[in-house]
């Protein structure tokens, strides 16, 4: 050891020599504020290549169609010779599908949430909410075949006119779907009410169901309230399920028993479909998701408005 | 610094004590508890609580944190059970029933014994419907009525005259001690016999606190109350019997002039006098 | 007490009814929380009997077929692996980047929210309206045509906000205390992100982007904008090759079960195999969650 003493450099010198070798890199680190900037921006770039397409797009099948003639049209034959283009069909089958969709989830999931929340044993709700994640990991492609092979014909018991592909039966598939959202968007808010209310609302001899209908309940409005909002605009969005097992009638109809198309399953039909790039019919695609897009985008702003905006402060 | 605590609370007493000389009427038993076991899962935390609890008397419960007072008050309308892994054995009868037997139906305890909490917990909603609440849902739909109780029950909590402009407000918008007192009110809508207190006072500030004490002093002419405190001069202020817990036991239960001028027991002698806790 | 407004005894009798109502209501909610997983139970139950037998190593291993005795997955099962592919670094990089940038660079301030609310309004975008972005973008203005690459991108922005969320909870789990001891040291900004705190958010970034990825392997409804064809044979080989992948073979079969009845039956064998991927995928997450996940 002695002996090395002249060749030893301390601990600092060391620090000073790495440091000049670092110079290089300290030039290269100032990039990377930058370097992640940029990587971030791609989120945003995402945000505006989809509102520019569906905007640039929606323009060109706009000066084919008049927009109050899409908007306010009830028929819809795109494939026809002379074709019309009302999206009051798709908007029809899409607000049917959903409207089904939320008579399932939204009673099933709120009572799912109210148990898990208030009534449900530590070790039961342990091993209920893992399974109902998976309800909601299942693919929707999964869903789709389970609405068109099972639902559907098990319905036939029930509705013995009903058709092979209907819009009942994938709606209500899209509500089992959609269970899992409300169930646990509504239990977070639910569980969020703190414990000091349902104290205070037992202690004066309510029952539990009153004490959670008439304090936690209106307590955890708004983010119930916003999980039902999202919960649509899910419905909205959603595409297989009503691709696969609702058919593409573009009739205006109510009859839940028949086949309608939704906005997406409409989507589905005419991409998959050859058509051309530069016909009306490819253009009326994005004119459609212009649609959709709003529609949802609506949603889920008024989920964050509510849940912000009526955020109860304990 | 303590004797001279002490001291104060003796000139206090003596005080009370003139007061109370007139001869005194047999009061009813509300609450008889007889030989009280509970288990928190595996902690042992009441062990053999015998005490028995009269109307129109404040009875005051005393101990260091952790002591179990909390816990005891809480089994006196059962509040205990919203912690799934409670035991108890024994037996606490209110009006010669065994409140712990499980055919015992804990609403209609709860109905007739009322509580206001640590923290004030009014609810969501307006001041009306605070204490509307629970003649609503025990079935008075009467709007008239429901009018007559809520001015009666903020009357009865002293808060009538500073609230009765504002009944649709936020309860949230109150402050501290007026939502206390709010919920207080709330409590006395329901007509309950018993009120328990969970340290009503320890979030409030002094001014707020002997508002509180003075509406314990006037509501104990109608109701039996017990009052978890762990603010000693506060006891020996407002209560007429005070029980010294510690570590899941009653080590003292006697009147409260009797405990701090004279406790049986060393161990009340040293928590009062500030020696631990 | 001047007046009496509550009745004890009538308070009492209404009582019975009280308590009753709350015992029936609370078996309703139980009723519907069971309702769920009893509806799931049948589904897995209905096509598991239905695919089970189709499922051998030819079915596995052969190309695809319009004759359903002979028809194989394989050219599908490799078109979700290339997918797969081009998804994980894709999301890793530009999600964990954006994580980085949002946690631990960005200043409080517009353009910080500005970036998150962007990715939360993402994050709710219909995946079909994903499948036109695809579609314009990376088949057509980009000229990639219907490959693996377009297929694989659109399927990474798809499931970007997913990545991004996670890494974000993820990097805020890890104490302030690691990185200041860190800096202390006279780490630079860099050296304490590289070296501290991605190491200790791993777990928790991993177990999102697993996730993110099922979520990618399942979705079916862009890709069936990009104009995938029904029936490939040849294998793709890389990432500028055509594809099918295995939702899309579900959907083709599915939606030609009218035609052919016994395509439901190679659609439920196949939705076997997805959901065995979907399965070992989460379990690897719960997995890495569980045991690599410290406590701080």
């Amino acid at each position: 050891m002695a002996a090395d003493n002249k060749n030893r450099t301390s601990v600092s010198e060391m620090i000073e020599q790495q440091k000049r070798k670092r110079k290089f890199f300290n030039q290269l680190e100032r990039m990377i504020p930058g370097l992640l900037l940029i990587i971030a921006s791609i989120s945003v770039l995402t945000t505006i290549g989809i509102i520019y397409t569906l905007f640039a797009e929606s323009v060109a099948f706009f000066r084919n169609v008049p927009i109050l003639d899409f908007f306010t049209g009830t028929v819809l034959k795109p494939l026809s010779q002379n074709p019309e283009f009302g999206v009051l069909p798709l908007l029809n089958g899409t607000i049917i599908s959903t409207v089904i969709a939320m008579l399932v989830a939204g009673p099933i999931g709120m009572m799912s949430a109210i148990y898990l929340s208030e009534y449900a044993p530590d070790n039961v709700r342990r091993v209920i909410k893992p399974l109902l994640e998976i309800l909601a990991g299942v693919p929707t492609i999964v869903y789709g075949f389970f609405a068109f092979t099972f639902v559907t014909p098990l319905l036939r018991m029930i509705f013995p006119s009903i058709e092979a592909t209907n819009i009942l039966s994938p709606g209500i598939i899209m509500g089992v779907m959609i269970i899992p959202m409300i169930a646990s968007l509504s239990e977070d808010a639910m569980s969020s009410v703190p414990n000091s209310m349902r104290e205070g609302a037992l202690a004066l001899g309510s029952t539990k169901l009153e004490t959670t209908f008439k304090v936690v309940i209106p307590a955890a409005l708004s983010g119930i309230i916003a999980s039902f909002v999202l919960g649509i605009s899910r419905a909205i969005g959603e595409t297989m399920i009503v691709a696969i097992a609702s058919g593409s009638s573009k009739n205006f109809s109510f009859d839940i028993t028949g086949s309608m198309q939704t906005m997406t399953a409409y989507i589905v039909e005419v991409a998959g479909g050859e058509a051309a790039a530069g016909t009306t019919i490819y253009y009326s695609l994005y004119a459609v998701a212009l649609t959709l897009f709003v529609f949802t985008l609506i949603m889920n702003l008024l989920a964050k408005y509510i849940s912000r905006k009526f955020r109860e402060e304990y | 610094m303590s004797t001279v605590m002490t001291k104060a609370i003796n000139l206090k007493l003596v005080r009370n004590e003139n007061e109370r000389s007139e001869p005194e009427v047999e009061k009813e038993v509300v609450y008889d508890t007889k030989g009280l076991n509970l288990w928190y899962g595996e902690t042992h935390a009441l062990k053999n609580i015998n005490m028995d609890i009269k109307e129109k008397e404040v009875t005051a419960i005393i101990g260091p944190s952790g002591c179990g007072k909390s816990t005891y008050l809480k089994t006196l309308n059962r509040m205990v059970e919203l912690v799934p892994i409670v035991k108890t054995s024994g037996q606490i009868t209110y009006k010669g029933k065994n409140i712990l037997d499980k055919s015992f139906r804990v609403e209609d305890l709860r109905t007739q014994v009322g509580m206001v909490f640590q923290k004030a917990n009014p609810f969501p909603k307006s001041i009306y419907e605070n204490i509307a609440y629970g003649p609503k849902i025990h079935g008075i739909k009467n709007k008239k009525i429901l009018d007559e109780i809520v001015e009666k029950s903020l009357r009865g909590a002293f808060i009538w005259d500073e609230l009765k402009d504002r009944l649709n407000d936020n309860a949230y918008g109150l402050s501290g001690g007026q939502q206390q007192r709010l919920c207080i009110a709330r409590c006395l809508a329901v007509e309950p016999n018993v009120i328990l207190m969970d340290e009503p006072t320890s979030a409030l500030d002094p001014k707020s606190t002997l508002r509180i004490e003075e509406l314990v002093q006037e509501l104990k002419k109608d109701y039996a109350i017990v009052i978890v405190t762990h603010n000693m001069q506060q006891a020996a202020r407002i209560s007429d019997k005070t029980a010294f817990f510690l570590n899941g036991e009653i080590i003292e239960y006697d009147k409260t002039d009797h405990i701090f001028n004279n406790p049986t027991d060393e161990r009340t002698g040293d928590y009062i006098s500030g020696r631990f806790g | 007490m001047a007046t009496k407004y509550m009745d004890a005894e009538l308070v009492g009798k209404r009582m019975s009814s009280r308590v009753r109502k709350n015992a029936g209501w609370k078996g309703l909610f139980f009723a519907s929380t069971l309702f769920g997983l009893i509806v799931l139970a049948v589904l897995l139950v209905r096509i598991f009997t239905q695919g089970i037998e189709y499922i051998n190593i030819d079915f596995l291993k052969n190309h695809l077929s319009t004759d359903a005795s002979r028809a194989g997955i394989m050219g599908a099962i490799l078109g979700t692996a290339w997918l797969m592919v081009v998804v994980i670094p894709v999301t890793m990089v530009i999600g964990v980047g954006t994580a980085i940038y949002l946690e631990l660079y960005a200043k409080k301030g517009k353009l910080q929210s500005f970036i998150a609310t962007n990715i939360s309004n993402l994050a709710g975008v219909p995946s079909i309206v994903y499948g036109l972005l695809g579609l314009t973008l990376f088949v057509r203005a980009l000229e990639f045509g219907n490959v693996i690459l377009a297929g694989g991108l659109t399927l990474a922005l798809l499931v970007l906000p997913i990545v991004i969320v996670a890494a974000q909870e993820a990097l805020r789990a890890v104490p302030g205390s690691l990185s200041e001891a860190s800096y202390g040291m006279g780490a630079t900004k860099w050296q304490t992100v590289r070296r501290i705190i991605l190491p200790a958010a791993l777990p928790g970034i991993l177990t999102g982007a697993i996730l993110a990825l099922s979520r990618a392997i399942g979705e079916t409804a862009p890709l069936t904008v990009l104009g995938i064809p029904a029936l490939l044979i040849p294998f793709p080989e890389g990432i500028f090759d055509t594809f099918t992948a295995l939702p899309m073979q579900i959907y083709y079969w599915t939606i030609d079960a009218s035609l052919v009845a016994e395509y439901a039956n190679l659609a439920a064998a196949t939705i076997i195999v997805l959901l065995v991927l979907l399965f070992l995928l989460n379990s690897i997450a719960i997995l890495i969650r569980n045991k690599f996940q410290q406590r701080y």
